[in-house]
């Protein structure tokens, strides 16, 4: 209660030294709190670690060379499960959080969504911002869109676009098995996958469809007998943590010789379970960004990175997001969400890869550059290999950000 | 079709054995203390913890024995300082004891190696494809975990059904009071039994930890399947949680691979109306690879309602 009472006193001192401070600058020093709400325990949590770790390298970042905005984050973990969630989003707000960030999880980021809009309407004056930055159920930003909420990682439906324009030009692909987990994202996977590859490619077989229960999966080898019974040349698959590499590990340990088309073949864990299986430029990822980007100060950043967090960068994303956030604090001169949102509509900023991303008003989708790139064998002493396996990530594509956008069915309220 | 049907069998039989190492355990202390121990999935766990510890410093095999021993040891003395006190104030103590104790290993284990899981790999030695059918590898760490699984079965059964121990520990189990009369020790035989039992889990838990993830939900993944295979095949009887381990293991490996809907048998039959949505087109069009999951606990009420004794057992759940 304590911590309530405390976390309201700051809050509205927040505000009012804002409103004092008037248009010249930020109220010096001011503090934003940022929540982070994702599972930090069960078979997400190895993602989970890596988001939380890059936000808070993010705000040390920024505290040691902004003295006039202090970012602090603090780790909540949601068990990925969207009841756990708003109760911890209710604990944060409580200890005075202002931003919920989240990612994992379609389905929690929708019970965010109502829960944010829900509160907002309740609390005028103290309102929250949730920024999103791996959910992509595209369902996020239209049908079920929200002015409070923003989305940092491209769509479900733009990775597959990508995914599959690139498939077009690869005509040994002829049977596809669909592996997905059994929630709102992957489901979003699957159908985006049948009607994409359909308009694209009609002479490509889809040999199997399958959906397994969210991270609940312990060994995937039944799941990958049937693919080998199936004679897929290659699997497209939205898994993440866990899901995702296990069902390397079982491909592995089947001797399983196919393709993969992946959004996180990237993420903690996988590329252990890649070099493992042996498939050396085989395994391919749509992603808004890898390490070996020819961009040098990209490069300078991922050694910094690595250097200080014992890690590599999984979440470009989350270094976008943080500057995004901070960029529009400064042009709303101010650290109260209904300012900093204000700001964030239609915002521009260079990526870390120093591509132009913009947000769109419409939706609050961002749209950035997007590369495909696939991993195997690299020379380490001149580019990233990725958890030291002495493999790592090459670029096959890219997909510069105007051409990544998609039409949206979004109607937004806006508050007055 | 073959080769989905004798690769889906092997995985089935072997997450099967892995099942009756632990529920062997469970069920002798369920005749012994007439409760389920809530507790026992976590001392599989501590194995698998235990096991990958123990192979940092001195590789995975003496991994291998240790970790069983020490948790079995464990195990003994949680039965003779907790368990032997509480025992005195009925079943439900016992119950909330042994539930208790399962949340409090789940929370020490987070407190040592953390919520993250932890780097137990596969010995070098058994890292190799075993043999290949119809061009699919068998790797041979699995081979290993099926061939101990089956030598401990085995094992167990002799020890049990040949040896004047295993008579004792029968004996002890369903008359305990006329064994005490005869002059054996039976506080000591349920401590034997319950460090035994444990120790076979934990011995699950370090074959199991570096093919499967060793992680501090790894109890709570495994805890209710395995309530599941005890009371399916009869508490208390060995044979049948034999029977009932191998059963969940095969139903749940081949449901994966069944993708047999209501909807694709009614088409086989030449019937094409369908339901148009909602609920009812739901059921209709969701494939047994869908429920997979959910399908060991139907099999769990079903054996409740039609045989309350399970499969092989003589007395009631």
């Amino acid at each position: 209660m304590n911590g309530s009472i405390a976390g309201r006193a700051l809050a509205g001192m927040i505000a009012l030294g804002a409103a004092f401070a008037g248009t010249t600058a930020l109220a010096a020093p001011a503090t934003l709190k940022i929540a982070f709400v994702d599972p930090l325990s069960g078979g997400g949590a190895s993602t989970g670690e890596a988001g939380l770790k890059t936000f808070q390298y993010m705000a040390e970042q920024n505290n040691a060379k902004n003295p006039d905005l202090k970012l602090e984050v603090t780790g909540y973990d949601n068990k990925l499960n969207p009841q756990e969630s708003l109760v911890q989003i209710q604990k944060a707000i409580d200890s005075g959080a202002r931003v919920v960030v989240q990612g994992n999880g379609s389905s929690v980021a929708a019970a965010i969504i109502d829960f944010v809009s829900k509160y907002n309407d309740r609390n005028p004056g103290k309102e929250i911002l949730y920024l999103n930055y791996a959910a992509v159920d595209p369902a996020l930003t239209n049908a079920k869109c929200n002015y409070w909420h923003f989305r940092f990682d491209a769509n479900s439906d733009i990775k597959m676009a990508a995914l599959t324009n690139f498939i077009k030009g690869k005509p040994e692909v002829k049977k596809v098995y669909l592996i997905n987990q059994d929630y709102s994202f992957g489901q979003a996977v699957r159908s985006a996958a049948r009607a994409m590859l359909k308009e694209k490619r009609p002479d490509i077989q889809i040999v199997g469809d399958e959906v397994a229960p969210l991270q609940k999966v312990n060994d995937f080898s039944p799941y990958i007998a049937k693919v080998k019974a199936s004679g897929a040349d290659s699997i497209i698959t939205g898994n993440w943590g866990q899901d995702m590499s296990l069902l390397l590990k079982a491909a592995a340990d089947a001797g399983l010789q196919a393709n993969f088309y992946t959004y996180y073949g990237g993420g903690a864990g996988a590329p252990t379970a890649i070099k493992q299986t042996n498939l050396a430029d085989k395994i391919f990822q749509i992603a808004e960004g890898y390490a070996n980007i020819p961009y040098p100060p990209g490069h300078e950043f991922e050694k910094a990175f690595r250097a200080r967090v014992g890690q590599e960068l999984i979440y470009p994303r989350v270094v976008n997001l943080m500057n995004i956030l901070v960029k529009a604090a400064g042009q709303a001169k101010s650290t109260d969400p209904k300012a900093i949102a204000k700001a964030m509509e239609g915002i521009h900023n260079d990526t870390l890869y120093g591509q132009d991303s913009f947000m769109r008003p419409d939706d609050h989708q961002l749209f950035q550059t997007m590369y495909i790139s696939s991993f195997g064998p690299i020379d380490t002493a001149k580019n990233f290999d990725s958890e030291n396996t002495g493999w790592g990530w090459k670029g096959i594509g890219e997909i510069v950000a105007k051409d990544t956008v998609v039409p949206t069915t979004c109607k937004m309220d806006r508050p007055s | 079709m073959l080769e989905l049907l004798i690769v889906s069998t092997l995985n089935g039989v072997l997450y099967g054995m892995l099942l009756f190492l632990m529920a062997s355990g469970l069920t002798l202390i369920f005749s012994m203390m007439g409760v389920l121990n809530f507790a026992h999935a976590s001392f599989y766990m501590l194995g698998a913890f235990f096991g990958y510890q123990i192979s940092r410093y001195t590789g995975f095999w003496i991994g291998l024995v240790a970790a069983p021993l020490v948790v079995g040891g464990l195990g003994a003395l949680v039965e003779r300082y907790g368990l032997r006190n509480v025992h005195r104030h009925g079943h439900v103590p016992e119950l909330l004891f042994t539930f208790g104790l399962a949340y409090v290993i789940e929370e020490v284990v987070q407190m040592i190696w953390g919520k993250l899981p932890v780097d137990y790999r596969v010995p070098p030695l058994l890292d190799f494809p075993a043999f290949t059918i119809f061009d699919t590898n068998y790797p041979a760490y699995k081979l290993f975990m099926l061939a101990v699984s089956v030598a401990i079965f085995v094992g167990l059964l002799l020890v049990l059904a040949r040896t004047r121990i295993g008579l004792i520990i029968q004996a002890a189990l369903t008359h305990p009071n006329m064994v005490g009369m005869l002059g054996h020790d039976v506080a000591k035989v349920f401590m034997l039994v319950f460090g035994v039992g444990t120790g076979l889990a934990a011995v699950a838990g370090v074959i199991a930890g570096p093919s499967l993830v060793t992680q501090s939900n790894m109890a709570g993944l495994l805890g209710p399947i395995l309530f599941v295979v005890v009371v399916v095949g009869g508490l208390g009887s060995l044979t049948g949680a034999f029977v009932a381990s191998l059963l969940i293991g095969l139903v749940q490996t081949f449901a994966v691979s069944l993708d047999v809907s209501v909807s694709s048998v009614a088409q086989a039959l030449g019937i094409t109306a369908q339901p148009a949505g909602g609920v009812l087109g739901d059921l209709w069009t969701v494939t047994i690879a869908q429920i997979g999951p959910v399908i060991p606990y139907l099999l769990l009420v079903v054996v409740l309602i039609a045989r309350p004794t399970g499969l092989l057992g003589n007395r009631e759940a």
